[in-house]
């Protein structure tokens, strides 16, 4: 059960939150000059990294903000969070 | 590398001096420099292939290599539940391969796996569900795969703990019901298809991790572990949770995310449900293990996870559902719980593939029902290894599919979960 | 007189009232402050159960929760509870308690003839055999499931309630034993928010059978200064009762308090919960757990009668039970030699203690030599033998440590019980369980918590530490540790005195030599529960099961219900003795929840049931839906009218009456549940551009228009009709099952996408309430409500909105068509909802006004040929595929648009939306049929595709379909065949999917 600190809210149990994925993956700005490989890449394809992972969570059942969270994926320790458009802090290692 | 039979004849014989003398079911062989085939991943799945490769492919020489000790991921942690009653065809016909090799395997292997074929129930509680199962039931039937309707009162007959009165938020409209469908021990299932693998020749080597996939000019030449260079013609990747860590290595990536799955246990208790019962509305599913252990399992944590652990609040949800539907285990008690980590694909079905490396090849991605296709995994994941390209039966399950938009979307025909 | 085994003194028992309960069928009595397990023995009682693989008879080993035998059904009908630990149950009067196993008696029981075959029976048996013949399995499972099981699953519901309670601490302290208590004063006395939880009824721990002192006072009084002053802090909550059986991530942790299982069942308030889960997010976690005794593992050691010694320390001191007359001690460290001076108090004849090591500690020596009790040093109990009550004499003989051999017989000593002590075993559960690896320690011979991984330490026994002195300074210290990461400054507790033993080090002894001439023979069980051998674990080893986790799995060692308590260390000794690895290297198991069993009614808490499952929602005319006999369809979380059936009415009779009054004349559906956005900002059509896959800048205010809503997989995800209010306000409707995932969808792209749009949503689905006014003669229903909008078509023209009065009511009016007849949608404020409704009923009183259900509406609008996503849609549908690309825009791009020219989705053979009429008018196609070229006997059966949606259409006077077919609209005019699940062949012409008006009149009129 993850504690989560919300950039707005603070820290908060897991279950106020909903979860999106892997972060940083920009929508391409046009889709249509992409082939079907690059097209797959960007909707299918991730990294689903084992270690520490940028990803999406939204305060769902509090400010319905999505923010960037970077975190372990093995520990699940929770390294850095940051809003969304900012860069990440904390220990990187 | 022969071994004796296991027989009720075979027992006798070696209580006489105290079961002194049986042989190793597999031996612990030291890698060799060099194999015609490596299978990376000592699960069912990749015993699986590599005793298949062994016995029905002329491949020479096949090692499989595993990083912690045989059957100790995902084969040992799931729900042990089997059945081959998916929407699509391609799946069908996949899962109903994997079936029928279940209903031979103890003989096969010489190993009593313990397949059960106590009927899988899948519940319907929306007009929407009751739909979907007639569907999804009208299309085994037609693709030969047994195939039931059941209405309330029949699923009391097998079913007699269920609550099926209206007195619930989400009341039991129906069910699909495969009779051919059960559980099997999975430990079982590990140690007879290494047993078997072993007399055909794999050397199967634990403690043995894959940290690097060593490729010449798109083709792979053999892999990098914790125990030295191994060189290899082909390498067989079959690694569940950890199919994206080995697809980096191979310098590609997946489309797939690593999940926690959990799985829960009550005690003991005196046979009280004959059949495996699923809900994909209330979100579980249990059966009853021989030793009498309710064995419950619910869907997948949200977030990306590597650790073998969930939260609780989906172990809550899944006991309220469990009870909601058995009133009576209300005072049972809940034993041991744990957690697996499952690779889902978004399309909710399997990778079968070869990948942009030659020689190299996976098959990953079937998220939270993996056990049940063990059998067929391996048997037509050893004909694509062996043949470099896939039997008819995974063609559709290829890489190329994420690009095409091929999918073949089990999500949406509510046969997903286990 | 409660029994001929209980003391006239000590104990922590009211001998001044006696309990009467039933066990097995049998009147006992006992007293206040008893568990079953000790009134029981006081009985004289031995035989506790049967164990699970061959049936051999045991008695009680333990004192707690790692009891691996005696387990019990406690309780009658509903109240029935399953596999309950006769050491952990209160005593109350009626308590009616039966052993799990033995049938048809425990004394007689017809599964104990497994005991003569154990010989083929050894470890894995059964992976070997039952394979012949190929079906037998079934039939042999039949069998092994009746022999296996412990408990009855309880016949009828459980007539309890459960609850769980949130709570925040600073200092979370497990254990209420000498480490723990001290460590909870100097939490509290810090100032920090604290929580100390106890499995036990009473506070105390190991004190509780101690018969030492604290700072000059019995051990007890010193508990109740502890807990009488941590009883005066606001922020202490103590509970007891209560397990923390969980150890998860960040630090969250859950209790399970039991609080009405002492009382019987008159005795407490029914609407008390009968147990409560504690959610717990602790800042800081103090494990002070203790440790478990392990028994030593020799043949015979799981006869009636034999006992850890800490137990048989209990059962005397605790509850003033002497468990037998005679007794032996059979030890390889000093906290056994206690369990001698304690029987020797008892007054029970203390025949011997036998030490494996040559030299105990100076202290135990000193105080046993004292009492006149023989030692035997250098000694090991090679074999306990049994008469027709258990354990009745015991095989003494000298080791050599060095050889691992026995060297010589001593004789047998008669004795009742033999106390063994194979050394403490500390309680890492929860630290293992909060993702740390423990390891193993060669000085005490058992595992010990390694680096922390979450906020928390362990202290006291639990930590591998067991002088009394040294756990209560470890207490201070940890707690102290704790309220500082906690930002408290505390200052200590001052540490009482402690009686100071000299001891000496335990001398590890996994498994006594057999007696060369006994062979294989022997039995030297290592898991009770599971009647795991030592020779089980060999043969495991020998036959290529070498991880630790293979040999549980083949031997089942450690899946008890004990969990391994006693076991699980022992066995992986001897595993790395087969293995010549330390028991270090060969590992430990990692340890899960729970640490013991919980109530599956206790996790689910009130989550259940018609209103608690999960939550339901109704509309603000609910009510009149109920009092007209209304059937309700569960969609999504709401309840909506399915059809109102009328006195005799059949459902079928009920929607064909329903669609005919809405063609006719009027009818009326809650159109509530549909999900509503209000999307506001001057980007709003911008955003509505992006989402939708048609164009939405031309849109002007007062019109409505329909979109489709794709993933960006191109498959339809939504749709609805959304409203232009003003240039930058407009109202999107969605389904009813999909509003908070389309609310969520694009709050994500806004968010994380596109953050320079300036758009604001708000989800207001339940603000309005919904009336959709459907037929010929819904304007002059509007009409006779007092509706003060123009409702002619030239000035409110089709799919087009307007802002008046109904009734009075403030209201938005829009023409917007699900039924394909003149149809006015009425929005007003929920408040006034059922207020509207009952207006719009009054005026549609000469028009005979029909309210219709879900069931209707579906029907009406399939005649239309409109989807509905989620049922005519799966996930793998795209707007063409559906027929519908005049909605997909060319000019910009969308959400999903790429995905719609995939090499797949250019596919000319896709399944597409088709009308289906079957050749015999009559017959309705089950939903989910699906459909074949040519229908066939042989399998597999070529399939074409299904039918998604079916009725019997009133107004056509014919049954009608929608089907998605491989190359559908191709085949118009062709005929194409379901295969139902019967066999049954249903003959379909492929058509058109608008079965009703396709010019659109009715809607427009």
């Amino acid at each position: 059960m993850l504690e989560i600190e919300c950039p707005w809210c603070g820290s908060r149990d897991q279950d106020e939150f909903s979860y999106g994925g892997e972060a940083h993956i920009v929508r391409p700005l046009s889709p249509e000059n992409l082939n079907d490989r690059e097209w797959g890449d960007y909707l299918f394809f991730r990294d689903n990294k084992k270690g520490q992972h940028a990803e999406q969570w939204c305060h769902s059942a509090g400010c319905r903000r999505w923010f960037n969270v970077i975190r372990d994926t093995v520990s699940y320790r929770i390294v850095s969070v940051y809003r969304s458009g900012d860069s990440p802090s904390g220990d990187p290692s | 590398m022969k071994k004796d039979r296991y027989s009720v004849f075979s027992l006798a014989r070696n209580a006489v001096n105290y079961h002194q003398d049986w042989a190793e079911a597999w031996r612990s062989p030291e890698p060799a420099g060099e194999y015609d085939v490596i299978v990376v991943g000592g699960g069912g799945h990749g015993l699986a292939t590599a005793y298949y490769l062994a016995s029905e492919h002329n491949v020479g020489r096949v090692a499989l290599l595993e990083k912690g000790w045989i059957g100790g991921g995902n084969t040992g942690r799931n729900t042990t539940i089997v059945r081959s009653n998916y929407l699509w065809d391609e799946s069908a016909h996949l899962y109903e391969k994997s079936l029928k090799l279940w209903e031979g395997l103890s003989q096969e292997l010489n190993f009593n796996v313990m397949f059960s074929q106590r009927g899988v129930m899948n519940l319907g509680h929306t007009l929407q569900d009751m739909r979907d199962i007639y569907r999804r039931s009208n299309a085994n039937r037609l693709n030969g795969i047994d195939s039931e309707i059941l209405l309330p009162d029949q699923i009391k007959e097998i079913v007699p703990a269920m609550n099926i009165s209206g007195d619930t938020r989400y009341p039991v409209l129906g069910a699909s019901y495969q009779p051919r469908g059960g559980v099997a021990r999975h430990d079982a299932v590990a140690w007879g298809y290494a047993r078997a693998a072993d007399s055909s020749g794999v050397d199967i080597i634990q403690n043995c991790e894959v940290t690097g996939i060593r490729q010449e000019s798109g083709s792979v030449r053999g892999v990098e572990t914790n125990r030295g260079y191994i060189g290899a013609k082909k390498v067989a990747v079959v690694v569940a949770g950890h199919a994206s860590v080995l697809a980096e290595m191979g310098g590609f990536r997946l489309p797939v995310e690593s999940h926690p799955l959990q799985a829960l246990v009550s005690e003991p208790l005196k046979p009280v449900l004959d059949t495996v019962v699923m809900s994909n509305a209330v979100h579980g599913y249990v059966s009853q293990s021989d030793k009498g252990e309710l064995v419950i399992g619910a869907g997948i944590d949200a977030y990306t996870g590597y650790g073998q652990r969930g939260s609780f609040s989906i172990i809550e949800g899944n006991v309220a559902a469990i009870v909601e539907l058995f009133p009576v285990f209300s005072r049972v008690r809940m034993l041991r719980q744990w957690g697996g980590i499952v690779d889902v694909c978004p399309d909710a079905c399997p990778i079968i593939s070869k990948t942009p490396v030659d020689g190299l090849y996976f098959n990953c991605g079937w998220g939270t029902g993996g056990f049940k296709a063990t059998p067929g995994s391996g048997w037509v994941f050893a004909h694509t290894v062996a043949n470099d390209e896939p039997h008819p039966l995974n063609a559709a399950f290829e890489l190329d599919r994420f690009y095409s938009g091929a999918l073949i979307d089990e999500h949406g025909a509510a046969g997903v979960a286990h | 007189m409660s029994g001929a085994r209980r003391l006239s003194r000590g104990g922590l028992i009211d001998r001044s009232r006696s309990i009467r309960f039933r066990f097995n069928g049998k009147t006992y009595t006992g007293h206040p402050g008893d568990t079953l397990a000790s009134a029981l023995l006081a009985q004289g009682v031995r035989l506790f159960g049967r164990s699970f693989k061959y049936h051999r008879p045991r008695g009680i080993v333990g004192a707690g929760a790692e009891e691996p035998n005696a387990l019990v059904q406690v309780g009658e009908a509903g109240y029935s509870t399953p596999n309950l630990r006769a050491t952990q149950v209160e005593l109350y009067e009626g308590l009616s308690a039966q052993t799990v196993n033995g049938w048809p008696s425990l004394k007689h029981d017809v599964g104990a003839i497994n005991s003569m075959f154990s010989r083929i029976l050894p470890a894995g048996f059964y992976y070997k055999t039952f394979m012949w013949p190929r079906s037998a399995w079934m039939r042999y499972e039949h069998f092994i499931r009746k022999a296996a099981g412990l408990g009855r699953t309880p016949e009828f519901p459980d007539p309890d309630i459960y609850d769980k309670r949130h709570i925040h601490c600073d200092v979370l302290i497990v254990g209420a034993g000498p480490s723990g208590l001290i460590a909870a004063l100097t939490a509290a006395r810090s100032g920090a928010r604290v929580i100390l939880a106890d499995e036990q009824a009473q506070f105390g721990g190991s004190l509780l059978s101690a018969s030492s002192t604290i700072g000059g006072t019995r051990a007890v009084d010193w508990v109740k200064k502890i807990v009488d002053e941590l009883r005066t802090f606001p922020e202490v909550k103590l509970l007891n009762r209560s397990t923390v059986v969980g150890y998860f991530d960040h630090n969250f942790l859950t209790i399970n308090s039991r609080r009405t299982h002492h009382l019987a069942s008159g005795d407490s308030d029914p609407r008390m919960s009968r147990e409560r889960l504690w959610r717990v997010r602790a800042g800081e976690v103090v494990l002070a757990t203790g440790a478990i005794e392990r028994p030593l593992v020799f043949d015979g050691n799981d006869l009636p009668g034999v006992m850890l010694s800490s137990a048989v320390t209990t059962y005397i001191r605790r509850y003033g039970v002497a468990p037998g007359r005679t007794g032996v001690v059979f030890t390889n460290n000093d906290s056994g030699y206690q369990a001698a001076i304690d029987m020797a108090w008892a007054g029970m004849k203390v025949v011997a203690i036998v030490d494996s090591r040559r030299s105990p500690g100076a202290s135990v020596a000193r105080e046993t030599e004292a009492l006149g009790i023989p030692v035997y040093k250098g000694h090991v109990i090679s074999s306990a033998r049994s008469g027709s009550e258990g354990l009745n004499r015991v095989e003494l003989s000298r080791w050599s440590k060095s050889t691992g051999e026995l060297t010589a017989h001593k004789g047998m000593i008669d004795c009742q019980i033999l106390a063994l002590s194979g050394g403490l075993s500390p309680v890492v559960h929860l630290h293992s369980q909060s993702g740390a690896k423990p390891v193993f320690d060669s000085r005490v011979a058992a595992f010990l918590p390694g680096a922390s991984v979450q906020k928390e330490r362990s202290v006291g026994g639990c930590n591998g530490t067991f002088d009394l002195g040294d756990c209560l300074r470890e207490g201070v210290q940890g707690a102290l540790a704790a309220a500082n990461a906690r930002g408290f400054s505390a200052t200590g507790v001052d540490i009482p005195a402690t009686d100071h033993r000299q001891h000496a080090p335990i001398e590890a002894l996994w498994e006594v030599p057999a007696n060369i001439l006994d062979g294989g023979r022997t039995k030297k069980f290592v898991d009770y529960q599971n009647d795991a051998t030592a020779s089980d674990i060999r043969l495991a080893a020998r036959e290529g099961y070498r991880s630790i986790e293979h040999v549980k799995r083949y031997t089942a060692l450690g899946f008890g219900t004990d969990q391994g308590k006693l076991g699980n260390i022992n066995g992986l000794a001897i595993l790395g003795k087969a293995l010549n690895k330390e028991p270090g290297d060969v590992g430990t198991t990692t340890f899960r929840p729970n640490y013991t069993p919980v109530t599956f009614g206790a996790i689910a808490g009130r989550n259940l049931g018609p209103e608690l499952f999960d939550p339901v929602r109704k509309t603000a005319i609910h009510p009149w839906h109920v009092k007209r006999g209304a059937l309700f369809e569960n969609v999504g979380q709401w309840k909506r009218p399915w059809y109102y059936p009328r006195s005799g009415e059949s459902m079928s009779d009920a929607v064909n009456r329903e669609c005919l009054a809405t063609r006719d004349s009027v009818g009326v559906l809650d159109a509530s549940t549909l999900g509503k956005i209000d999307i506001q900002g001057p980007d709003a059509a911008e955003l509505l551009n992006r989402i939708y896959t048609n164009g939405w800048t031309n849109l002007l205010p007062g019109r409505c228009r329909y979109g489709f809503m794709l993933g960006e997989d191109g498959m339809v995800m939504d749709d609805g009709v959304t409203t232009c209010i003003a240039p930058d306000h407009y109202l999107m409707t969605t389904t009813t099952g999909g509003a908070a995932a389309v609310m969520g969808w694009m709050e994500r792209w806004l968010q994380t996408e596109w953050p320079d749009l300036q758009v604001y949503l708000t989800s207001v689905t339940d603000q309005w309430s919904v009336m959709s006014v459907a037929g010929p003669q819904s304007r002059a229903v509007l009409h006779a409500a007092g509706c003060d909008v123009e409702l002619d078509s030239e000035s409110f023209p089709f799919m087009s909105m307007r802002e008046g009065k109904i009734g009075g009511v403030s209201s938005r009016i829009s023409r917007i068509s699900f039924s394909g007849e003149l149809a006015f949608e009425i929005s007003v404020n929920a408040n006034y909802g059922m207020t509207l409704w009952q207006t719009i009923m009054d005026a549609g009183r000469a028009y005979d006004i029909t309210p219709y259900g879900t069931e209707a509406m579906h029907v009406l609008r399939a005649e239309k040929g409109y989807v509905i996503v989620g049922q005519d849609t799966d996930g793998s549908v795209t707007p063409n595929d559906l027929g519908m690309d005049w909605i997909v825009s060319k000019n910009k791009d969308f959400i999903g648009k790429r995905s719609l020219f995939r090499a797949d989705t250019l596919r000319s053979n896709r399944k597409q939306l088709v009308g289906l009429l079957t050749d015999n008018s009559k017959t309705v196609l089950p939903e989910g049929a699906q459909l074949v070229n040519s229908p066939q006997q042989s399998r597999p059966v070529p399939m074409m595709g299904h039918v998604s949606s079916s009725y019997y259409s009133a107004s056509l006077g014919r049954s009608i379909a929608l089907a998605l077919v491989k190359g559908g609209r191709t085949r118009m005019g062709s005929t194409i065949f379901a295969q139902l699940m019967d066999d049954q062949i249903v003959p379909a012409v492929i058509v058109d999917p608008v079965f009703y008006d396709p010019e659109n009149q009715r809607s427009k009129s």
